[in-house]
């Protein structure tokens, strides 16, 4: 019963956006008033519905119901109750589901707490929220029906892909959902404000709140998607220029762009279709991300098999929905107006640069991923574009980008002086060649790109706190602090990945128990091997302990695991952090004379890179609370005021 | 500046950076993106020695050798008319068995040997690299082998 009950509960959470969206739709045309007023309850209705069948799903998972098609194909009775429950959208139909939940509950959440926003525009916005929504519902119901049953009913199910199952994957996807899914509303908001012709400061104001909250999930689900990556696939790298990593990448470029955009839009009312534009992009590099993703077109270590029915379905949705959009934005671009003027030298003129620098490296990122697809589609040569094009193509821009971003927030609005600016940055200048001389002295073989961002580094670490330089700290804004933490954050993002990629030590070696093995400072024992059996697997161990210098003597345990479901191994590497680095360990196979490979790898100061994405992310926290705080405050001085007179 | 022209100025702006991000590309594709060949090919057409390329196919039974070092492998990889020799360094993947598929990333040396710098093997039951579809890597054998069931 739970599994019909769920789809029930889908079918009519579908049903109510349909509603939404006819409420909407005729109520702008004739201008009803109380079509206005019934749109807010319909949309909280349906969020409230459409979780009510994710957490029944989540429920049939929990309990193992073998009835279920999905549960069967995805999960096993025996598995930790954490993967039983992330389990839930490891899988297509799940995160499918996922994704709808998700926007749901964004139109119930805009529904009951966007007051800033004129009635009409709202209204428009609710309703392209409810159409984007049918589409997936549709999709859900017609081809992914999560709630399938099965029968017979099996004994037990196949279990969940082991690279998954892993704590990483009950955080990283649902995160990353309410970022994709989150720009969502900055495009509903996009949408309704050019059919209300309502585009001004008042709307960004009332966006940015959203954009910041889509971003930040964005930024932590790439951060730990990067990280799981790291130790999950026993590679050594955080990085890989994966199709699905491109399509994470993606949407977050087009966002950063946005949230610059959206402050010039709020603050000085400049950049108006820009933003609009950005806002479109956005949102569908998110449904482009997931069509890569969903359909499996794409090579790669994540990709699901090939469905031709479910990808063109996808494919559909995205024609109609960026296709609608891109006509509407043409169409009603011309009645925008105007935007206030600026200088080129000026906090506009870097977030200008800002912008334009993101989109060319979004433009490149989403080249390098598609152009294998279109040769192969057009010519039928197979291609791959790896590491060395995205490297090359992206890296100096991403370098340029930072620096912009160091300047940036030391001009003025409107119009600056260039010779101020060069008085406010200078420390920043000498500290940033201080540190170019040292390491072009100190270091060899690094390469040219990481020397000088390294360096770069080291210049806006500085710079990122000079915008609180001279100013009463007590009195400057949140959203300030949250802007110099995370651009922060990225410098020190930046360390991380210039010293992973130029001073990291690897050790290739076939060990006998009783090897020693040294890398760098470290010195790792080989003491043994031994077999290991956790709750779903069984596995082999290798006993090790390792010393960093004269310090503290640690065991670490690379293993091998064996999982019984799927007849799958992955191996588990060894991680040990210091400080200034991480020690990385990988256990290979064995041979016939009794000698185990091992990997080994020193990566100095490598956790930087993440830390500096929770930094990003934790600014970005900031900025939203002291804009909504600010944003409150101002709304209930209004009211005062009106009350009042 | 005229408001006009301001919002002139930064369309252009926008352009030429797209259209310098699509040069930009273009360079970088020539030189960076590489092919996937299969055994066949390469003994149909040898790609140059030292340029990145793609190999795939299915690694032939028996073939897996390990060095004295432990570390080093020496494979063959063979589609259905052709085999190419393959060496790689450092520990394979997990699911790198003989009679299954891989895809590695590398280069042939001047002795026409592969040398792979990165290996994929097949990761689950239901992944199967882009590449590896559509290709006959057993010689038809499974297929008559479906058509008797």
């Amino acid at each position: 019963m739970i599994a019909e009950t769920g789809l029930i509960a889908l079918w009519l959470a579908a049903a109510l956006a349909l509603l939404q969206f006819g409420l909407g739709a005729i109520g702008l045309r004739a201008q009803r008033e109380d079509y206005y007023a019934a749109i807010r309850p319909v949309a909280v209705a349906q969020g409230l519905f459409v979780s009510l069948s994710f957490l029944l799903l989540i429920w049939l998972f929990l309990r193992s119901d073998m009835s279920v098609k999905l549960v069967v194909m995805n999960s096993a009775s025996v598995k930790p109750l954490l993967y039983k429950f992330a389990g839930t959208w490891g899988n297509h139909e799940g995160s499918m589901l996922l994704w709808v939940t998700v926007m749901g509950l964004a139109g119930a959440f805009i529904a009951l707490f966007e007051r800033s926003l004129k009635t009409r525009t709202l209204v428009a916005t609710l309703a392209a929220q409810a159409f984007i929504s049918l589409g997936f519902y549709a999709f859900l119901l017609v081809s992914s029906n999560p709630f399938e049953r099965m029968f017979p009913v099996p004994a037990d199910g196949q279990g969940l892909n082991p690279l998954l199952q892993d704590p990483g994957l009950a955080f990283h996807p649902p995160t990353l959902y309410f970022g994709y899914v989150g720009l969502s509303v900055a495009f509903s908001f996009a949408v309704g404000a050019m059919i209300t012709r309502d585009v001004g400061a008042d709307f960004a104001k009332a966006m940015r709140p959203w954009v910041l909250g889509a971003w930040i999930f964005l930024t932590l689900g790439i951060t730990a998607g990067s990280y799981w990556a790291y130790y999950e696939l026993g590679w050594g790298g955080w990085w890989f220029w994966d199709p699905v990593e491109n399509a994470s990448l993606m949407p977050w470029l087009a966002a950063t762009a946005l949230l610059h955009s959206v402050t010039v839009l709020a603050t000085r009312d400049s950049l108006r279709a820009w933003t609009l534009m950005l806002a479109v992009v956005a949102f569908s590099m998110s449904m482009i991300g997931t069509f890569l993703v969903r359909s499996g077109i794409l090579t790669s270590v994540h990709a699901f098999a090939v469905d031709p029915e479910r990808g063109s379905f996808i494919l559909a949705l995205l024609a109609i929905y960026i296709g609608g959009a891109m006509a509407l934005f043409a169409l009603r671009v011309g009645t925008v107006k105007e935007g206030k003027r600026f200088e080129l030298v000026s906090r506009e003129g870097a977030l200008v640069a800002n912008n334009l620098l993101l989109s060319v490296i979004l433009a490149l990122v989403f080249i390098g991923t598609l152009y294998p697809l279109l040769v192969e589609a057009v010519t039928g040569d197979k291609l791959s574009v790896g590491p060395p094009y995205f490297n090359l193509a992206t890296g100096p821009l991403a370098l340029m980008l930072v620096a912009v971003m160091a300047a940036g927030p030391l001009l003025r609005w409107r119009r600056d002086n260039p010779k101020a600016l060069l008085n406010r940055i200078s420390i920043p200048i000498l500290i940033a060649a201080a540190a170019l001389f040292a390491l072009a002295l100190f270091t060899t073989g690094m390469s040219f790109l990481a020397l000088l961002g390294l360096s770069l580094a080291a210049g806006v670490a500085v710079a990122s706190f000079a915008p609180l330089w001279k100013r009463n700290l007590r009195r400057t804004p949140l959203h300030t602090y949250g802007m110099v933490i995370a651009h922060f954050g990225i410098a020190v993002a930046l360390v991380g990945m210039a010293c992973e990629s130029s001073f990291t030590e690897e050790r290739l070696v076939a060990a006998q128990p009783g090897d020693e093995i040294v890398v760098n400072q470290w010195k790792l024992e080989f003491e043994a091997i031994e077999p290991m059996a956790g709750p779903n697997w069984t596995a082999l161990e290798a006993r090790m302990t390792a010393q960093y210098g004269d310090g503290a003597v640690h065991e670490i345990t690379p293993q091998n695991r064996m999982f019984a479901a799927a007849q799958t191994q992955t191996s588990e590497a060894a991680l040990l952090t210091r400080w200034n680095g991480q020690l990385y360990v990988v256990l290979g196979d064995g041979d016939s004379e009794g000698r185990w490979q091992i990997r080994v790898w020193w990566k100095p100061f490598v956790p930087l890179i993440w830390y500096g994405g929770i930094l990003v992310a934790f600014g970005g926290f900031l900025a939203m609370v002291g804009r909504l705080r600010r944003g409150y405050k101002q709304r209930k001085q209004r009211e005062y005021a009106e009350a009042t007179l | 500046m005229k408001a006009k022209h301001q919002r002139l100025t930064l369309v252009l702006l926008a352009v030429v950076a797209l259209i310098g991000a699509g040069l930009l590309a273009a360079y970088a594709l020539q030189d960076q993106a590489s092919y996937f060949y299969t055994p066949s090919d390469i003994a149909e057409q040898k790609p140059e020695a030292g340029a990145a390329i793609r190999l795939g196919g299915m690694v032939e039974n028996g073939s897996i050798q390990r060095s004295a070092d432990g570390v080093t492998v020496q494979f063959i990889v063979q589609d259905a008319g052709a085999r190419q020799k393959v060496t790689y360094t450092g520990i394979t993947p997990d699911l790198f068995v003989e009679g299954s598929g891989v895809v590695a990333d590398g280069r042939l040396d001047a002795k026409g040997m592969f040398v792979a710098e990165t290996l994929l093997a097949k990761h689950d039951e239901n992944y199967i690299p882009r590449e590896l579809e559509g290709i006959d890597m057993t010689s038809g054998k499974h297929k008559t082998e479906t058509l008797v069931q």
